[in-house]
């Protein structure tokens, strides 16, 4: 990246609450269901329909605004956002404009060189989301499925303070976290739960005013963010540099060419007639409510990392990933209450086989094949010296694939590890006797054979022998 | 019974004669139904006449009647304001974007009624979405004045207030966002109420200005209003504007006595504006209330003289975004020849709206665009405070207040048509109700010119027992409610 | 919204006259009086959180002819 040049990203995240029934109305907000089958007269905007609005959706708003560190507005006001759309039933959006109910927070994230930086977030508000159109065959024609339409949206709008794309990325998926700790969403980003539109722009290093921005929308997933936005930079220093202008566009992501391109935007018309919803009143919300809200907030991802960090003396990229989600932290903690391992090591086993597990097999903890017991069992294995933890891995396997337990397995298979200093002295000289020409190789000096022979302990072992036992024995015999 | 006394009766006397088997509600639908087929044809006041139902029901009613059923309106026909959604009945608005509009459902109005047993006879011609004074912007055609069928009823609910006045029904509902409920009940002779800004749902009523708009009802007699208005109101869970206060008996507490009750006059009202006679006719009505004990005091809304702009930049302000979902693709109208989106668009509304929803959507749009909002719109809301302060002085000083509904009697079809503005000034009196929110009823007061003229009642926020005892009062010493056109008798 | 060209002049016209006479409100001083948006003064109730309407597509679309599967039809929406 060419270091004239500043990069300046700001984020707009919508994310889809997880309300049962929509912001307004009483239809559900159930994902995937046949078109139109959830979306009632109010939805439809029917002539004479009102809207009522839905507390849940309130209260998740203001567990978002405590947990960012932000103000919750103690009147906050609906306004509607006029325009002319076949996804958008009462030509208008009941958003949010002069009167948010959050205003203001932060959230902090590891820039690019591992340093901690605040991102603050200007605000954050309550809308109505649009129905859905579907173009494709329909012989020319569009159709329109208004399931969607009246689903809450919270529209979280960061300052312009994020300098390349790796920091956009680390903001949102911190923002994802936050809001699935939170509960108030699901974060699904292929079913549009979580949508995030980047606005980004670059400047000389020295001056002042900030360049034009482009929008880019259509980012649904983490590494298409970065793309986006790595191609959109270059785009924009190549127009910089060849003497033109940026435009101010809404920009497309394209994710097969990868690259962006204009967008004939629907909201080109940008006078939206913002206006307070005359059907609505102001939302009042006062201490008391905020208050009990408040301590209602699960531990949250930071708190959570930092007491990872001191309770069980974890490495701080440890503790970072193992909170990523409250579900994988909870089994993290589950775990480690019963194991008798060292946290180290309990975290090790939990992000490295039990994650890669769940991963290839695209589970999420709930439908996982091992709970947190079995796998407290089979690193207690590990603890009492029963087996090592290379042998330990072949049972996880095992028991994930529904074999037993840690303990049926490791009888079944004769994986019991050999601890006896006896016997492994036997086999010890057993695999000196049978390589003497490594061994002559070893005693001149070529210390790296040492492994060799481990290496052929081991093999005789089928693994099993005590790691710690070898090396002993082995250092002692090869004098 | 006689017929013409059947048609001739208020709800109270149909109920009572139900009550004492004079005779049925088969019998009262089936008069009136016969009389709007005939004698209310030519005032075009009906869009919609639900005969077959409405016969349906008057047979179970009388069934439940036989029983001893006693649900307050049990029987009693009524119609309804073409603005309020009907279940299965056309519902248009007297507009061609709605001329095929069938709602799946009941405003809560409707819903109301039915519960406590009325009748609908049919939906009533009104001005198009409820924009207007005189019934003449309607698709449908527009409505005649019971008292001359050269004149315009008033508007925009000039079709309940003529079918109520022409004796074709007892009671109509109404809707009032600047005084169409009122102005029209003025200038056809018939009582008409609209309550406080909250008091009765707006779920199912068609909306035009959100802030402003209110259900209401014409009767013949503020008895009746009082009946009505106690079953329509109500808390409504659907309505977000809808008021939790409990709904009084307002029939039974009619009675009470005015005496001492402090009625407040308009200095800015009585100007060069108010036709003579008609001013004579209001000061009159206000001797009668004299002498039933109520105390005259003489007040000032200083800012009342903008009512009508504030008005019309807050009411087209909303109702260009309510009537944005008149698109042409879920119901309603849809344009038949276009190339593209914005063509079907444009031609599904344009062909769609009659010429002065047009320019109100227009001149709505206009003043909430972007450098205009703070010139227009916004300072329109700050006088709206202005004049609801206004008046919150005045009830320090005052229960109620009172003066003209309307400048003059009705007006010839067709002569204000060219001039919007002169239309928008008949509501002159009525619209600051509307802008603070407050009940308002016109009582029928006298007549200039062989036409009726109004007296305008003021209440406080949820004052409506005031405002219909002393309606009642003045009813009892005064025949003028009882008054039928010639034609209709 | 289409306007016909003959109704042009005429909408022109009793537009500007409506816009001179709401123009009426600049003289009064509102300075330091809030806007009114609603003449109640109370908060917005809340409700709460549970599905209350059903599916009720077929009764809805009755009398809409242009759906397809379910979903409304418009001229195609260019992105």
């Amino acid at each position: 990246m060419n270091s004239n040049w500043e990069i300046v990203i700001g984020l707009e995240i919508h994310a889809q609450l997880a309300t049962k029934s929509k912001i307004f109305s009483g239809a559900s907000t159930a994902y995937g269901g046949e078109p139109n089958t959830q979306a009632c007269l109010v939805d439809l905007g029917y002539p004479g329909t009102l809207p009522v609005l839905n507390q849940q959706a309130i209260e998740m708003a203001v567990r978002f605004g405590l947990a960012v560190d932000a103000e919750i507005s103690s009147r906050s006001v609906f306004a509607r956002k006029n325009y002319f759309y076949p996804d958008l039933p009462k030509g208008y959006q009941i958003s949010q404009l002069d009167l948010p109910i959050v205003v203001g927070g932060n959230m902090s994230i590891l820039d690019g060189d591992g340093n901690e930086k605040i991102i603050g977030i200007t605000r954050a508000h309550l809308e109505e989301d649009a129905g859905k159109s579907v173009h494709e065959g329909l012989d020319g024609l569009s159709g329109i499925d208004l399931n969607r339409a009246g689903t809450p949206l919270l529209e979280i709008v960061s300052e312009p303070e994020m300098s390349s794309a790796k920091e956009a990325v680390a903001y949102m998926r911190k923002i994802h976290s936050i809001v699935r700790y939170l509960e108030i969403s699901d974060g699904n980003m292929q079913e549009g739960s979580f949508r995030c539109d980047a606005n980004v722009s670059i400047k000389r290093f020295d001056q002042k005013e900030l360049g034009t921005r482009a929008e880019l929308k259509n980012l649904n997933s983490f590494k298409f963010i970065e793309k986006a936005i790595n191609h959109e930079v270059m785009r924009q220093i190549e127009i910089i540099e060849d003497g033109g202008a940026v435009k101010q566009e809404t920009r497309l992501y394209d994710s097969d060419l990868d690259e962006t391109r204009p967008m004939r935007s629907k909201e080109e018309a940008n006078d939206y007639r913002y206006f307070p919803d005359p059907d609505l009143l102001p939302v009042i919300i006062d201490d008391t409510y905020i208050s009990n809200i408040k301590e209602t907030l699960p531990e949250l991802p930071n708190a959570k990392q930092q007491r990872f960090v001191e309770a069980y003396s974890l490495k701080i990229s440890d503790a970072q990933i193992l909170t990523t989600t409250k579900k994988l932290a909870d089994f993290y903690e589950a775990v480690e209450k019963i194991a008798n391992t060292e946290s180290q090591i309990t975290a090790n086993w939990v992000i490295g086989e039990y994650t890669a597990a769940l991963n290839r097999d695209d589970l999420e903890i709930k439908d996982a094949k091992l709970s947190a017991t079995d796998l407290a069992g089979l690193l207690n294995k590990i603890a009492d010296q029963t087996i090592s933890g290379k042998i330990a891995k072949e049972v996880f396997e095992a028991m994930w694939n529904g074999e037993g337990s840690a303990e049926e397995i490791i009888e079944s298979k004769g994986l019991v590890q050999i601890t006896d200093d006896s016997e492994i002295e036997t086999i010890i000289d057993q695999v000196i006797e049978n390589n003497p020409s490594q061994l002559a190789e070893y005693l001149s000096g070529k210390d790296r054979l040492f492994g060799f022979f481990v290496g052929q302990v081991m093999k005789e072992t089928r693994g099993k022998a005590n790691p710690q036992k070898v090396n002993e024995i082995l250092k002692k015999k090869l004098i | 019974m006689p017929i013409k006394e059947i048609q001739n009766m208020t709800l109270c006397a149909l109920k009572q004669g139900m009550k004492d088997k004079d005779f049925t509600s088969l019998e009262i639908t089936e008069l009136l139904l016969s009389r709007i087929n005939d004698l209310g044809k030519p005032l075009n006041a009906f869009i919609t006449v639900t005969a077959e139902q409405a016969i349906k029901e008057a047979k179970n009613a009388d069934k439940l009647i036989a029983t001893g059923n006693n649900k307050p309106l049990l029987g009693l026909p009524v119609a309804h304001k073409d603005l309020f959604c009907t279940d299965g009945v056309l519902t248009s608005c007297a507009s061609k974007m709605l001329h095929n509009f069938i709602p799946p459902y009941d405003a809560s109005v409707v819903k109301n009624l039915k519960k406590s047993g009325a009748i609908m006879l049919g939906k009533t011609n009104m001005d198009e979405f409820a924009m207007g004074s005189s019934n003449e912007t309607s698709y449908y055609g527009p409505v005649k004045n019971p008292w001359n069928l050269d004149l315009s009823p008033g508007g925009s609910s000039g079709g309940s207030a003529s079918a109520v006045a022409a004796c074709l029904v007892p009671a109509a509902t109404g809707t009032d966002t600047g005084g169409s409920i009122r102005q029209p009940a003025a200038l056809t002779g018939v009582t008409g109420i609209k309550p406080t800004y909250g008091r009765v749902s707006r779920y199912g009523m068609i909306a035009f200005a959100s802030s402003l708009d209110q259900g209401g009802v014409f009767t013949r007699s503020v008895e009746d209003a009082a009946l009505l208005l106690g079953e329509m109101s109500g808390f409504d869970e659907n309505d977000s504007t809808s008021v939790d206060v409990p709904v009084p008996d307002y029939l039974g507490g009619i009675n009470k006595s005015i005496k001492g009750l402090k009625i407040g006059l308009v200095r800015q009202h009585f100007d060069a504006g108010l036709d003579d006679d008609n001013a004579k006719a209001v000061r009159e009505a206000l001797d009668i209330l004299k002498e039933q004990g109520a105390e005259i005091v003489d007040i000032d809304l200083p800012n009342i003289e903008l009512s009508v702009p504030t008005y019309y930049v807050v009411a087209s302000a909303e109702c260009s975004s309510n009537l944005s979902r008149y698109d042409g693709v879920r119901f309603g109208y849809r344009a038949e020849n276009y190339n593209d989106l914005n063509e079907f668009y444009c031609k599904t509304r344009g062909e769609g709206f009659g010429a002065e929803v047009k320019r109100r959507i227009m001149t709505g749009t206009y003043v909430l665009s972007a450098g205009y909002y703070d010139a227009y719109y916004l300072k329109a809301q700050k006088v709206r405070q202005l004049i609801s302060q206004d008046f919150k002085k005045a009830f320090e000083k005052v229960d109620l207040i009172a003066g003209p509904t309307t400048p003059s009697p009705a007006f010839a079809l067709g002569a204000k048509m060219d001039d919007p503005i002169e239309m928008y000034l008949n509501d002159i009196y009525t619209i600051g109700a509307n802008l603070a929110g407050l009940p308002g009823m016109s009582i029928p007061c006298g007549f200039v010119n062989d036409l009726p003229v109004g007296l305008q009642l003021v209440g406080k926020h949820f004052g409506e027992e005031s405002l219909l005892q002393c309606g009642h009062h003045y009813q009892q010493a005064t025949d003028w409610h009882l008054q039928i056109p010639e034609q209709f008798k | 919204m289409d306007i016909q060209d003959s109704e042009t002049k005429d909408v022109v016209d009793k537009l500007s006259r409506i816009v001179e006479f709401v123009d009426q409100l600049q003289a009064v001083s509102t300075e330091g009086t809030e806007p009114m948006a609603h003449p109640l003064e109370q908060g917005q109730r809340l409700r709460v959180d549970k599905v209350t309407e059903n599916n009720e597509r077929e009764k809805i679309q009755l009398n809409v002819i242009e759906t397809n599967n379910g979903m409304y039809l418009v001229p195609k929406v260019i992105d």
